[in-house]
């Protein structure tokens, strides 16, 4: 006969309650566990899938994840050149926020080295990958911008071809996905007028030159298109990533790149590394403490609710004493209540989780590892919390039952 | 259960003594009491408040240790003064039935469950101790209300499990602590039946503690306790005149 069962079927209602309570605290625990599964798999997704070999970055900094990395875009020419390198593209991440049907609208602009990089690593759950070179962009679902949408952005309009959910930057802002120039005309758009007010500075300036007075047709260079003058600095992009040959060594190019001083080259785990080590290191620390806690809050109430319900039943233990109940039978009572109401919690956590995480501004990754772990945790603080009532329960005299 | 007739006494109390405090506080609760009640036997103890029955009672239950004395249970010497001589607890589940003057059945636990808990306590496997939970219900009449939570019983019938509970594995000794004292005439004297059924038919030594004067004649013997002390005893199944209540 399982005397716990008994109790807490007699108890539903305490019990019923209790246990809400805390499957509501280990869902928290739970989550942010998978807050911080799904933090490191939104920062390390790019790194993973975008499938470079090495980073070449700006020099001295850490990477566009880090910190500000400019580069001149006709570095990949560069690197190209480079024995060993097979492929060089250009990489653009920056974030902007325009408004959108009347809301703000914050988003995470990747640009993709088209045509060699159209996004067919993007992982989609509507549409396709970028099919021109133009005016396409890819975009998550946390942005609620649906398929076929377009948007103005800058100067241009660009349309939604693709959809992909719970992709989101290191700071929770969903992420785009255009080519890179499309991404460079975004990140570089100026207001007409600011163009305008630019070529005529560029042309008052030429015109103040010998030069400019001594050949006009420099006048109306100064004043066209910026791309079209070769004394202007090149578009800048965050980092430029590497493919290398099949075979190739791979310390031989970062060796041969090492020497350019305006650049530093990690590898696709260095930069990995250097992107869990920062801001999502602190976030782990930050969650991990939460976590705990949370643990230990759980821990106190599942203690004092079977401190409790010992309490309501002592007299009841010094009878099962009195008649000759082993201190097995008595602890085992308690320590099976704790585990059950650990356990329900537990169960009851997960499937809230199941249904409520998906509604969670960032991506929630449960993996089974943690649940495991967590499981773990749950049989460990649900028997420290039994461990008082059992100490009550085995300190209570047989005798007490003979009391009126 | 065993033949009458051919076994030890189920309980023998020798010379039993218990002291609380010591030097000016000193109280002796117990004074060198001896008592011995055979199988079958059923005996009534009784006292005034504070005369020791509780403590004698306790002390016989394996509970509270006397200060002096020895008591053996079914032949078996069990305690020698202070020293227990077995695990007291094993003990007590193997040869001892409680009753108390509330039926104090566990509320989580249905009249059948609150008898079959003593004896899965006492390692009978959960159906045998079903069988023998229901026979026992039967036996006293209660078997209807098998499925009951306490609560749902009434005080009589709450008394008849607790007292299917104290019978479960076939004491040798039943001590009883005031049974009727919650309950109305009528079923006291219903209770006090029963206890004399149980030890004549099942031959159990029953010692019943008591203040109701209206059982008297329902003993086989009669123990008065006045201040620690067995001060006499009536080997008639009449009341002593001077009989405290």
């Amino acid at each position: 006969m399982n005397l716990a069962i008994r109790d807490i079927r007699h108890n539903a209602g305490r019990f019923a309650f209790t246990t809400v309570g805390i499957g509501m605290l280990l869902m928290l625990v739970m989550g942010m566990g998978g807050i911080y599964r799904g933090l490191i798999f939104e920062a390390t997704l790019l790194v993973d899938r975008v499938g470079a070999d090495l980073w070449v970055v700006q020099g001295s900094t850490r990477g566009p994840f880090a910190e500000i990395s400019r580069l001149p875009a006709n570095l990949e020419d560069r690197v190209r050149a480079v024995p060993g390198v097979a492929r060089a593209r250009r990489f653009i991440s920056h974030t902007i926020q325009r408004e959108h049907r009347g809301r703000p609208l914050r988003m995470v602009v990747q640009g993709l080295a088209w045509p060699d990089d159209q996004g067919d690593w993007v992982p989609l759950v509507a549409g396709r990958p970028l099919r021109q070179a133009h005016y396409e962009m890819i975009a998550d679902q946390s942005l609620r911008l649906s398929l076929g949408e377009k948007i103005k952005l800058g100067k241009d309009v660009y349309e939604v071809v693709g959809q992909t959910r719970g992709l989101v930057g290191t700071s929770g802002d969903g992420l785009t996905f255009f080519t890179a120039s499309d991404a460079l005309a975004i990140q570089f758009d100026v207001p007409g007028e600011a163009v305008r007010l630019e070529r005529a500075a560029r042309r008052a300036r030429v015109q103040e030159m010998d030069l400019g007075r001594l050949q006009p047709l420099l006048l109306d260079r100064a004043a066209g298109l910026s791309t079209g003058i070769p004394g202007l600095a090149m578009p800048e992009v965050s980092a430029i990533l590497v493919t290398l040959q099949p075979g190739a060594d791979e310390a031989a190019v970062r060796d041969a790149l090492r020497t350019w001083p305006d650049i530093t080259v990690y590898s696709a785990q260095e930069q990995r590394d250097l992107l869990l080590a920062g801001m999502v290191d602190k976030a782990r620390r930050q969650l991990g403490l939460f976590r705990a806690l949370l643990i230990i809050i759980s821990t106190i109430v599942i203690a004092l609710i079977i401190y409790t319900l010992t309490l309501d039943k002592i007299r009841d233990i010094a009878l099962l004493k009195l008649i000759g109940a082993r201190n097995t039978v008595i602890g085992g009572l308690i320590l099976q209540q704790a585990l059950f109401m650990g356990a329900f919690g537990f169960g009851l956590a997960w499937w809230m989780g199941l249904y409520l995480f998906p509604y969670f501004p960032r991506l929630v990754l449960i993996e089974n590892s943690d649940l495991v772990s967590l499981g773990l945790i749950v049989i460990v603080i649900s028997t420290l919390a039994s461990l008082l009532g059992i100490w009550k329960a085995l300190r209570v005299e047989p005798n007490t039952v003979l009391a009126v | 259960m065993s033949a009458p007739g051919e076994q030890k006494p189920a309980i023998e109390v020798n010379n039993l003594r218990k002291v609380y405090g010591s030097g000016h506080t000193e109280v002796v609760a117990i004074r060198d009491a001896t008592l011995q009640i055979g199988r079958g036997e059923m005996v009534g103890l009784f006292g005034p408040s504070g005369s020791g029955k509780s403590t004698l009672l306790a002390a016989m239950a394996l509970i509270n240790p006397p200060t002096s004395g020895k008591i053996a249970i079914s032949g078996q010497p069990v305690m020698d003064g202070p020293r227990a001589l077995v695990d007291a607890r094993a003990f007590r589940r193997q040869n001892i039935g409680f009753i108390f003057q509330k039926p104090n059945l566990i509320p989580f636990l249905t009249a059948l469950e609150n008898v079959q808990v003593a004896l899965e306590i006492n390692d009978t496997p959960a159906n045998k101790a079903r069988e023998r939970a229901l026979e026992l219900l039967d036996y006293l009449g209660v078997r209807p209300r098998a499925d009951n939570l306490p609560d749902a019983l009434s005080g009589g019938e709450q008394q008849r499990v607790a007292i299917a509970r104290a019978l479960a594995n076939d004491p040798s000794l039943i001590l009883a602590d005031e049974p009727t004292a919650s309950l109305d005439g009528a079923l006291g004297r219903q209770v006090m039946d029963l206890f004399a059924k149980v030890a004549h038919e099942r031959h159990a030594g029953v010692l019943v503690v008591t203040h109701d004067s209206r059982t008297l004649e329902i003993f086989d013997r009669i123990l008065d306790v006045e201040d620690g002390m067995i001060t006499s005893r009536t080997d008639q199944k009449k009341p002593a005149p001077q009989r405290a209540s």
